[in-house]
Protein backbone atom coordinates (compact mmCIF):
# COMPACT_ATOMS: atom_id res chain seq x y z
CA UNK A 1 0.00 0.00 0.00
CA UNK A 2 0.92 3.59 -0.78
CA UNK A 3 1.63 6.24 1.70
CA UNK A 4 0.17 9.43 -0.62
CA UNK A 5 -0.11 9.38 -4.27
CA UNK A 6 0.63 12.42 -6.42
CA UNK A 7 -0.85 12.50 -9.76
CA UNK A 8 0.21 14.82 -12.03
CA UNK A 9 -1.33 15.71 -15.30
CA UNK A 10 -1.98 18.77 -17.91
CA UNK A 11 -5.80 18.45 -18.66
CA UNK A 12 -8.91 17.83 -16.83
CA UNK A 13 -9.93 14.61 -18.23
CA UNK A 14 -6.44 12.98 -18.77
CA UNK A 15 -7.46 10.93 -15.05
CA UNK A 16 -10.39 9.88 -16.63
CA UNK A 17 -9.39 7.26 -19.37
CA UNK A 18 -6.37 5.34 -18.26
CA UNK A 19 -6.06 5.78 -14.46
CA UNK A 20 -9.43 6.80 -12.84
CA UNK A 21 -9.67 2.71 -12.11
CA UNK A 22 -6.15 2.83 -10.42
CA UNK A 23 -6.63 6.49 -8.65
CA UNK A 24 -9.87 4.69 -7.36
CA UNK A 25 -8.36 1.59 -5.72
CA UNK A 26 -5.80 3.80 -4.08
CA UNK A 27 -9.12 6.35 -2.42
CA UNK A 28 -10.85 3.66 -1.76
CA UNK A 29 -8.43 1.61 0.50
CA UNK A 30 -7.59 5.03 2.19
CA UNK A 31 -4.62 6.26 0.46
CA UNK A 32 -4.33 10.05 0.06
CA UNK A 33 -4.34 11.18 -3.53
CA UNK A 34 -3.14 14.85 -4.37
CA UNK A 35 -4.22 15.85 -8.32
CA UNK A 36 -1.60 18.13 -9.54
CA UNK A 37 -3.53 19.33 -12.50
CA UNK A 38 -1.86 21.87 -14.55
CA UNK A 39 -4.62 23.72 -16.85
CA UNK A 40 -8.23 24.02 -17.23
CA UNK A 41 -8.45 22.60 -21.05
CA UNK A 42 -9.42 25.98 -21.88
CA UNK A 43 -8.08 24.95 -25.98
CA UNK A 44 -10.55 21.88 -26.00
CA UNK A 45 -12.43 21.49 -29.69
CA UNK A 46 -15.14 19.59 -28.09
CA UNK A 47 -17.68 22.14 -26.79
CA UNK A 48 -20.65 19.82 -25.55
CA UNK A 49 -23.11 18.10 -27.60
CA UNK A 50 -25.27 19.71 -28.13
CA UNK A 51 -23.06 23.02 -27.74
CA UNK A 52 -22.90 24.47 -24.19
CA UNK A 53 -19.76 26.01 -24.34
CA UNK A 54 -17.96 28.93 -25.85
CA UNK A 55 -14.28 29.16 -26.16
CA UNK A 56 -14.46 32.04 -23.08
CA UNK A 57 -16.70 29.68 -20.82
CA UNK A 58 -14.92 26.73 -21.58
CA UNK A 59 -12.36 26.89 -18.64
CA UNK A 60 -15.39 27.60 -16.12
CA UNK A 61 -17.69 24.56 -17.06
CA UNK A 62 -14.34 22.43 -17.40
CA UNK A 63 -13.36 23.38 -13.66
CA UNK A 64 -17.10 22.28 -12.49
CA UNK A 65 -16.47 18.97 -14.54
CA UNK A 66 -12.70 18.71 -12.91
CA UNK A 67 -14.51 19.25 -9.22
CA UNK A 68 -16.90 16.26 -9.74
CA UNK A 69 -14.66 14.09 -11.23
CA UNK A 70 -12.19 14.59 -8.01
CA UNK A 71 -15.25 13.67 -5.91
CA UNK A 72 -16.17 10.71 -7.44
CA UNK A 73 -12.36 9.78 -7.37
CA UNK A 74 -12.32 9.98 -3.60
CA UNK A 75 -9.61 13.06 -4.67
CA UNK A 76 -9.61 15.47 -1.68
CA UNK A 77 -6.60 17.72 -2.70
CA UNK A 78 -6.83 19.09 -5.91
CA UNK A 79 -4.17 21.78 -6.94
CA UNK A 80 -4.58 23.74 -10.02
CA UNK A 81 -1.81 25.14 -11.55
CA UNK A 82 -3.71 28.02 -13.37
CA UNK A 83 -1.31 27.54 -17.10
CA UNK A 84 -3.11 27.39 -20.14
CA UNK A 85 -3.93 24.71 -22.21
CA UNK A 86 -1.12 24.15 -24.98
CA UNK A 87 1.37 26.53 -23.68
CA UNK A 88 3.30 24.00 -21.25
CA UNK A 89 6.14 23.22 -23.85
CA UNK A 90 6.39 27.09 -24.47
CA UNK A 91 6.50 27.87 -20.76
CA UNK A 92 9.87 28.68 -18.47
CA UNK A 93 10.21 24.82 -17.49
CA UNK A 94 12.30 25.67 -14.85
CA UNK A 95 9.81 27.38 -12.93
CA UNK A 96 7.18 24.58 -13.52
CA UNK A 97 10.20 22.10 -12.21
CA UNK A 98 10.27 24.49 -8.96
CA UNK A 99 6.53 24.18 -8.48
CA UNK A 100 5.97 20.69 -8.72
CA UNK A 101 9.19 20.27 -6.54
CA UNK A 102 6.93 22.47 -3.70
CA UNK A 103 4.58 19.90 -3.87
CA UNK A 104 6.49 17.14 -3.98
CA UNK A 105 8.10 18.50 -0.63
CA UNK A 106 4.56 19.34 0.71
CA UNK A 107 3.14 15.73 0.15
CA UNK A 108 5.85 13.21 -0.06
CA UNK A 109 4.43 11.43 -2.25
CA UNK A 110 5.43 7.00 -2.27
CA UNK A 111 3.99 7.21 -5.68
CA UNK A 112 3.81 9.63 -8.73
CA UNK A 113 1.61 9.11 -11.37
CA UNK A 114 1.99 10.77 -14.73
CA UNK A 115 2.88 10.48 -18.63
CA UNK A 116 5.83 9.00 -20.00
CA UNK A 117 7.90 11.67 -21.92
CA UNK A 118 7.97 11.37 -25.53
CA UNK A 119 5.45 8.91 -25.27
CA UNK A 120 2.69 10.94 -24.73
CA UNK A 121 1.34 12.16 -28.06
CA UNK A 122 0.00 15.56 -26.67
CA UNK A 123 2.84 18.09 -26.60
CA UNK A 124 1.28 19.11 -22.86
CA UNK A 125 1.53 15.67 -21.65
CA UNK A 126 4.84 14.93 -22.79
CA UNK A 127 6.52 18.67 -21.24
CA UNK A 128 4.37 18.29 -17.71
CA UNK A 129 6.11 15.06 -17.49
CA UNK A 130 9.46 15.71 -19.01
CA UNK A 131 9.20 18.49 -15.86
CA UNK A 132 7.70 15.63 -13.31
CA UNK A 133 10.84 13.77 -13.89
CA UNK A 134 13.52 16.61 -14.04
CA UNK A 135 11.89 17.50 -10.43
CA UNK A 136 11.91 13.89 -9.24
CA UNK A 137 15.54 14.01 -10.06
CA UNK A 138 16.73 16.40 -8.09
CA UNK A 139 15.35 14.51 -5.31
CA UNK A 140 18.00 12.21 -3.82
CA UNK A 141 18.25 8.47 -5.46
CA UNK A 142 17.10 6.85 -1.80
CA UNK A 143 14.56 9.45 -1.15
CA UNK A 144 13.00 9.26 -4.59
CA UNK A 145 9.00 8.10 -4.86
CA UNK A 146 8.27 5.82 -8.00
CA UNK A 147 6.79 6.95 -11.00
CA UNK A 148 4.58 5.09 -12.83
CA UNK A 149 4.37 6.68 -16.83
CA UNK A 150 1.55 6.51 -19.00
CA UNK A 151 2.54 5.94 -22.93
CA UNK A 152 0.13 5.40 -25.87
CA UNK A 153 1.78 6.90 -28.39
CA UNK A 154 1.85 4.74 -31.95
CA UNK A 155 4.34 2.01 -31.48
CA UNK A 156 5.44 2.87 -28.29
CA UNK A 157 5.80 -0.87 -27.41
CA UNK A 158 8.54 -1.35 -29.60
CA UNK A 159 10.61 0.73 -27.30
CA UNK A 160 9.78 0.77 -24.06
CA UNK A 161 8.42 -3.12 -24.04
CA UNK A 162 5.46 -4.45 -22.48
CA UNK A 163 4.59 -2.24 -19.26
CA UNK A 164 5.55 -3.58 -16.21
CA UNK A 165 2.23 -2.49 -14.16
CA UNK A 166 -1.13 -3.66 -15.11
CA UNK A 167 -3.69 -2.95 -12.69
CA UNK A 168 -6.98 -4.87 -13.13
CA UNK A 169 -9.38 -2.14 -12.18
CA UNK A 170 -12.69 -4.35 -12.95
CA UNK A 171 -14.10 -3.55 -9.65
CA UNK A 172 -14.16 0.02 -10.34
CA UNK A 173 -15.66 0.14 -13.98
CA UNK A 174 -18.97 1.61 -13.04
CA UNK A 175 -17.68 4.32 -10.79
CA UNK A 176 -14.49 5.37 -13.69
CA UNK A 177 -17.30 5.30 -16.37
CA UNK A 178 -18.95 8.10 -13.84
CA UNK A 179 -15.52 9.92 -14.03
CA UNK A 180 -15.56 9.61 -17.85
CA UNK A 181 -19.60 10.86 -17.61
CA UNK A 182 -18.23 13.69 -15.51
CA UNK A 183 -16.02 15.55 -17.93
CA UNK A 184 -19.00 15.90 -20.23
CA UNK A 185 -18.25 18.55 -22.46
CA UNK A 186 -15.28 16.75 -23.65
CA UNK A 187 -16.94 13.39 -23.82
CA UNK A 188 -20.42 13.52 -24.62
CA UNK A 189 -20.00 12.88 -27.64
CA UNK A 190 -18.30 9.53 -27.69
CA UNK A 191 -19.58 8.50 -24.20
CA UNK A 192 -22.71 6.79 -25.11
CA UNK A 193 -21.27 5.09 -27.75
CA UNK A 194 -18.65 3.84 -25.74
CA UNK A 195 -20.97 2.68 -22.49
CA UNK A 196 -23.00 0.79 -25.14
CA UNK A 197 -20.40 -0.79 -26.29
CA UNK A 198 -19.02 -1.87 -23.26
CA UNK A 199 -22.63 -3.14 -22.07
CA UNK A 200 -22.33 -5.51 -24.79
CA UNK A 201 -18.88 -6.39 -23.50
CA UNK A 202 -16.62 -5.38 -26.75
CA UNK A 203 -13.23 -6.12 -26.06
CA UNK A 204 -11.67 -2.87 -26.96
CA UNK A 205 -14.00 -1.15 -24.50
CA UNK A 206 -13.60 -3.87 -21.70
CA UNK A 207 -10.00 -4.15 -22.10
CA UNK A 208 -9.60 -0.33 -21.88
CA UNK A 209 -12.10 -0.03 -19.13
CA UNK A 210 -11.19 -2.70 -16.80
CA UNK A 211 -7.16 -2.43 -17.75
CA UNK A 212 -4.83 0.46 -16.62
CA UNK A 213 -1.76 -0.06 -17.89
CA UNK A 214 1.78 2.16 -16.54
CA UNK A 215 5.96 1.92 -17.00
CA UNK A 216 8.03 2.48 -14.10
CA UNK A 217 9.74 5.13 -14.97
CA UNK A 218 13.55 4.50 -14.79
CA UNK A 219 14.50 7.75 -13.07
CA UNK A 220 17.61 6.58 -11.53
CA UNK A 221 18.66 5.29 -15.55
CA UNK A 222 17.61 8.07 -17.39
CA UNK B 1 -23.26 30.36 -29.34
CA UNK B 2 -26.14 30.93 -32.11
CA UNK B 3 -26.15 30.31 -36.38
CA UNK B 4 -24.21 33.57 -37.66
CA UNK B 5 -27.22 35.87 -38.90
CA UNK B 6 -25.14 37.96 -41.28
CA UNK B 7 -26.88 41.18 -41.36
CA UNK B 8 -26.85 41.18 -37.87
CA UNK B 9 -22.99 40.48 -37.68
CA UNK B 10 -22.25 43.16 -40.26
CA UNK B 11 -24.31 45.80 -37.65
CA UNK B 12 -21.54 44.49 -35.10
CA UNK B 13 -18.57 44.52 -37.21
CA UNK B 14 -19.58 48.41 -38.47
CA UNK B 15 -20.18 49.36 -35.09
CA UNK B 16 -16.56 48.01 -33.64
CA UNK B 17 -14.91 50.09 -36.45
CA UNK B 18 -12.22 52.12 -35.38
CA UNK B 19 -12.36 51.18 -31.78
CA UNK B 20 -9.16 50.06 -29.78
CA UNK B 21 -9.69 46.00 -29.22
CA UNK B 22 -8.04 43.35 -28.17
CA UNK B 23 -8.28 40.13 -30.27
CA UNK B 24 -8.08 36.23 -29.84
CA UNK B 25 -8.05 34.02 -33.07
CA UNK B 26 -7.04 30.48 -33.59
CA UNK B 27 -7.35 27.62 -35.76
CA UNK B 28 -7.20 24.03 -34.77
CA UNK B 29 -7.46 20.66 -36.21
CA UNK B 30 -6.68 18.83 -32.26
CA UNK B 31 -3.50 17.73 -30.88
CA UNK B 32 -4.39 14.17 -31.76
CA UNK B 33 -4.98 14.51 -35.59
CA UNK B 34 -1.47 13.39 -36.49
CA UNK B 35 -2.07 10.34 -33.80
CA UNK B 36 -5.37 9.66 -35.42
CA UNK B 37 -3.97 9.89 -39.02
CA UNK B 38 -0.52 9.49 -39.40
CA UNK B 39 -0.43 10.91 -42.87
CA UNK B 40 -2.24 14.14 -41.66
CA UNK B 41 -0.10 17.81 -41.84
CA UNK B 42 -1.37 19.42 -38.40
CA UNK B 43 -0.93 22.72 -38.29
CA UNK B 44 -3.03 25.77 -36.20
CA UNK B 45 -2.27 28.92 -34.69
CA UNK B 46 -3.30 31.16 -31.80
CA UNK B 47 -2.92 34.82 -30.77
CA UNK B 48 -4.74 36.09 -27.83
CA UNK B 49 -4.73 40.27 -26.46
CA UNK B 50 -3.28 40.79 -29.09
CA UNK B 51 -4.35 44.76 -29.59
CA UNK B 52 -5.95 45.63 -33.06
CA UNK B 53 -7.94 48.46 -34.48
CA UNK B 54 -9.80 48.04 -37.90
CA UNK B 55 -10.97 50.93 -40.38
CA UNK B 56 -13.92 48.58 -42.07
CA UNK B 57 -14.90 44.84 -41.98
CA UNK B 58 -17.45 42.67 -43.99
CA UNK B 59 -18.74 39.49 -43.65
CA UNK B 60 -19.08 37.71 -46.78
CA UNK B 61 -19.95 33.89 -47.87
CA UNK B 62 -23.15 31.71 -47.82
CA UNK B 63 -21.97 30.26 -44.41
CA UNK B 64 -19.49 29.02 -43.15
CA UNK B 65 -18.90 32.69 -43.67
CA UNK B 66 -15.71 34.91 -43.69
CA UNK B 67 -14.91 38.00 -42.02
CA UNK B 68 -12.09 39.85 -43.30
CA UNK B 69 -11.18 43.50 -41.10
CA UNK B 70 -8.83 46.20 -42.88
CA UNK B 71 -6.56 47.53 -40.19
CA UNK B 72 -4.67 50.51 -40.45
CA UNK B 73 -1.72 49.11 -41.49
CA UNK B 74 -2.68 45.44 -42.54
CA UNK B 75 -5.73 43.01 -42.16
CA UNK B 76 -7.31 40.76 -40.00
CA UNK B 77 -9.33 37.68 -41.54
CA UNK B 78 -11.36 34.46 -40.73
CA UNK B 79 -12.76 31.95 -42.81
CA UNK B 80 -15.56 28.51 -41.72
CA UNK B 81 -17.18 31.05 -39.25
CA UNK B 82 -20.61 29.40 -38.41
CA UNK B 83 -22.19 31.02 -34.88
CA UNK B 84 -21.37 33.58 -32.76
CA UNK B 85 -22.65 35.68 -29.36
CA UNK B 86 -21.93 38.59 -28.19
CA UNK B 87 -21.44 37.11 -23.82
CA UNK B 88 -22.14 38.99 -20.95
CA UNK B 89 -18.87 40.81 -21.13
CA UNK B 90 -19.57 42.23 -24.47
CA UNK B 91 -16.95 40.15 -26.02
CA UNK B 92 -18.19 39.41 -29.24
CA UNK B 93 -16.88 35.43 -29.87
CA UNK B 94 -16.98 34.26 -33.49
CA UNK B 95 -16.57 30.63 -34.01
CA UNK B 96 -16.49 27.81 -36.39
CA UNK B 97 -17.74 24.06 -35.71
CA UNK B 98 -17.25 21.55 -38.27
CA UNK B 99 -20.14 18.61 -38.89
CA UNK B 100 -19.08 17.00 -35.35
CA UNK B 101 -19.58 20.38 -33.61
CA UNK B 102 -15.49 20.69 -32.43
CA UNK B 103 -14.27 23.90 -32.88
CA UNK B 104 -12.26 24.29 -35.44
CA UNK B 105 -11.85 28.31 -35.36
CA UNK B 106 -12.21 30.66 -33.34
CA UNK B 107 -12.37 34.86 -33.70
CA UNK B 108 -13.02 36.97 -30.92
CA UNK B 109 -13.20 40.52 -30.55
CA UNK B 110 -13.31 42.68 -27.23
CA UNK B 111 -12.83 46.27 -25.77
CA UNK B 112 -10.88 44.51 -22.59
CA UNK B 113 -8.36 41.78 -22.53
CA UNK B 114 -9.42 38.45 -22.71
CA UNK B 115 -8.52 36.27 -19.13
CA UNK B 116 -4.72 35.07 -19.81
Amino acid sequence: MEDHVLVIFPHPDDEAFGVAGTILSHTQSGTPVTYVCLTLGEMGRNMGRPLIANRETLPDIRLKELEEACRLLGIEDLRRFGMRDKTIEFTDEGLLIDRISEVIDDVKPSLIITFYPGYAVHPDHNATAAAVIQAVKKIQPDDRPTVHALAFSEGCEDILGEPDIVHDVSRFSSQKMKVIEAHQSQTAGVFQTMKQRFLDQDETVMERMNTERFWTFPVDKS
Amino acid sequence: MKPIDPRLVQETISEYAGKELYVHLETTNGAYASHNNQGFFSVGTFLRNARIKYVQGKITGEGPYRIGLELEGGWAYAEGLTDWEIDSQNQILFAGHDPDGKLAIAFQLSEKPFRK
